[in-house]
């Protein structure tokens, strides 16, 4: 039995579908990411699981049971709001007890729960302060702490680390997951900061234009990307798309300037177009290969990205070494690791090396 | 000379200037020359001597006076409290954003916009034992027309009812705006904490507006005390001085017997009622709600 079940699910606002027939299960104790751009319809899909938007139709079960028509509070789960949502009249002891309090839990355990979840998070110094006292950093942790004492079937997390700053937004990551791992409970977080899906998740589902796109692991969506949207999406520097030609049973993928690359793609069908796709890191500045005009040069410190132009004027961006001396108007050549390629068809749907 | 921090300061200061001359000219000033006024026997036409604090004095063993303050603390004990409840029952059920709600918004708030004397025609033709609108409903159930004007018992009662519908508009305003403020997150948070509705508004609606419950009250405190308007237009301060309040026992010492410095003294009385009232309830507050 599955942690969560979404059978067919659809949401509109007024002619405006946001969510056409999502259907997705997690497992118990799986970490689940929501990924794609704004306004993609991850954030309302979350919203539905905890109550807090309808279902036009479709259903959810948590734990085999039906919940898109119970109230947010019988569900069994829990939500850590993306701006807190902390009560600012309570103390940070009240916040946590509320939720409880108002189930008629004794006070006891109200107390066992909050002095577990405080252990937890290090936030037994500021209990009796009120919200406005603390921090952007100190106010997640008591809102995931809300989150703990009630011991829900499933959190929910809604861009949790989009309020903090660089710095303590990877502090936070890490927290969260040696969190995770000592909670073992089915967590669901909305996300569109591609590295903290793929480094806190189990799964990824990617959601663009009201349907998944994908959902996989988050090397099974880095390194064998469904369609075009989620090759580009994922990954910074984005994939290079580069119009190829398409001959033979390995598929040998010919570039417009006549370069021919053999690719371990098999078994393609017909389309009427095709892309190369290869990522930054597949395509490498070297003494031979397709000749190219560098037109930017970004220095990352341990490696230096290459944005050039082809010889017909195709964009690609490629990875050279940290220490690289090229500098703008240079011209390279460009090694390209064609067993890394993918290739995208007219629709753009991905195909992949077997091996990949 | 003048030193450099000192000369800045003298800039800083010509940017409030005008609004402290104006501050000064129309505020100050007349409170002042009132507390002054207040120590003399004058009239209105010419004359005063100085008679030191005799006006308190009189004003002390004046049954007149006495009765009108008795008068104008029964009616801000009748008024302020609906005035503080029912529109906060009207905004917390008007706060949405549907047409209905807008509609309803404006209708209640169109009261406030009506001049005094509008106010007490609409009522008195609501009100009058004679063919009144609520005489005409009472004697629908032969029931007898109730003496809202010429009842002592009743006359204060009904100028807070008026008073109410008159003046519930902008503190439902106010309290919708407060409420406008209150994040939908924390909402949707309680309903997450298994909140029921009564949970909710008592422990998360009512403490996020608490500020603007303090801020109606003290406003109508202060407006309340200085009724007027009211009773002047309908009865006169009558029956028997049942319905005079201060501001009114004020205008007719000084306007109908001219005897402005008894007048002045009342004033001042009025003026610290209200300082105290108001600065009692801030205190009690501010220690209540803490540093929050």
């Amino acid at each position: 039995m599955s942690a969560l079940d979404i059978r067919n699910v659809t949401k509109a606002y007024g002619p405006t579908t946001v969510l056409d027939d999502i259907s997705l299960t997690a497992e118990s104790n799986e970490f689940i990411a929501f990924l794609g751009p704004s306004g993609c319809g991850k954030t309302t899909l979350l919203r539905m699981i905890a109550g807090l938007e309808t279902v036009d139709s479709g259903q959810i079960h948590i734990g085999g049971q039906r919940i898109d028509e119970l109230a947010p509070g019988e569900r069994g789960v829990a939500i850590v709001f993306q701006h807190y949502a902390l009560y600012p009249h309570m103390t940070i002891r009240e916040n946590m007890a509320f939720g409880l309090k108002n189930i008629k839990t004794s006070k006891t355990e109200i107390d066992a729960r909050i002095g577990e979840a405080a252990r937890i998070l290090e936030i037994e110094a500021f209990l009796d302060k009120k919200p406005g006292q603390l921090s952007g950093g100190q106010k997640q942790r008591v809102a995931i702490g809300r989150a703990i004492v009630k011991k829900p079937d499933i959190f929910l997390f809604d861009e949790p680390l989009s309020n903090l700053d660089a710095a303590l937004r990877m502090r936070t990551r890490l927290e969260l997951a040696q969190l995770r791992r000592r909670l073992k409970a089915t967590m669901i977080l909305v996300t569109h900061d591609q590295v903290e899906a793929m480094t806190l998740a189990d799964r990824i589902v990617v959601i663009h234009g009201r349907k998944i796109q994908q959902v996989g692991t988050p090397m099974e969506i880095y390194g064998r990307p469904a369609n075009r949207f989620v090759a580009s999406f994922v990954g910074s520097p984005p994939m290079n798309f580069l119009p190829v030609t398409i001959s033979g049973a390995k598929a040998v993928a010919t570039l417009s300037d006549g370069t021919a690359l053999t690719t371990d793609i098999a078994n393609l069908p017909e389309s009427a177009s095709w892309e190369l796709g290869l990522r930054p890191e597949h395509v490498r500045v070297s003494d031979t290969g397709v000749s190219a005009k560098v037109e930017f040069v970004e220095r990352l410190g341990e490696r230096t990205l290459i944005y050039a132009r082809l010889s017909d004027g195709t964009a690609i961006t490629a990875e050279d070494v940290g220490l690289s001396r090229l500098t703008m108007g240079d011209e390279v050549h460009l090694s390209i690791d064609a067993q890394a390629a993918h290739l995208f068809d007219a629709d753009g749907r991905g195909y992949h090396a077997e091996t990949a | 000379m003048l030193s450099a921090k000192a000369k800045t300061q003298f800039g800083n200061f010509l940017f409030v200037a005008p609004y402290m001359f104006v501050f000064a000219w129309l505020l100050v000033w007349p409170l002042m020359s009132g507390m002054g006024l207040s120590l003399f026997k004058a009239d209105l036409f010419g004359g005063a001597t100085f008679v030191g604090l005799e006006n308190y004095g009189r004003l002390m063993s004046d049954p007149v006076f006495l009765q009108a303050v008795g008068n104008t603390f029964l009616f801000v004990l009748l008024c302020v409290p609906p005035l503080a409840i029912i529109p906060l029952i009207l905004a917390l059920l008007l706060n949405r954003s549907t047409r209905t709600a807008a509609f309803f918004r404006g209708v209640f708030f169109s009261s406030s916009v009506l001049s005094v004397t509008i106010v007490t025609l609409i009522w008195r033709m609501v009100l009058i034992p004679d063919g009144g609108f609520f005489a005409n409903i009472l004697a629908v159930f032969g029931l007898p027309p109730i003496p809202f004007f010429s009842d002592p018992g009743i006359v204060m009662g009904s100028m807070a009812i008026i008073t109410v519908w008159w003046c519930l508009g902008l503190p439902m305003m106010l309290y919708l705006s407060a409420l406008q403020q209150v994040p939908q997150d924390i909402y949707e948070a309680a309903a997450l904490d298994n909140s029921r509705w009564w949970t909710t508004l008592t422990r998360i609606t009512l403490p996020s507006i608490s500020r603007t419950v303090v801020l109606v009250v003290i406003m109508q405190c202060v407006l309340q005390f200085q009724l007027f308007g009211q009773p002047q237009l309908i009865t006169q301060g009558g029956p028997n001085g049942a319905s005079r309040p201060i501001v009114l026992f004020i205008f007719e010492v000084g306007f109908r017997r001219w005897d402005i410095g008894y007048a002045a003294a009342a004033s001042q009385i009025l003026f610290a009622i209200i300082l105290l009232v108001t600065l009692g309830q801030y205190l009690i507050t501010r220690k209540r709600t803490g540093d929050a």
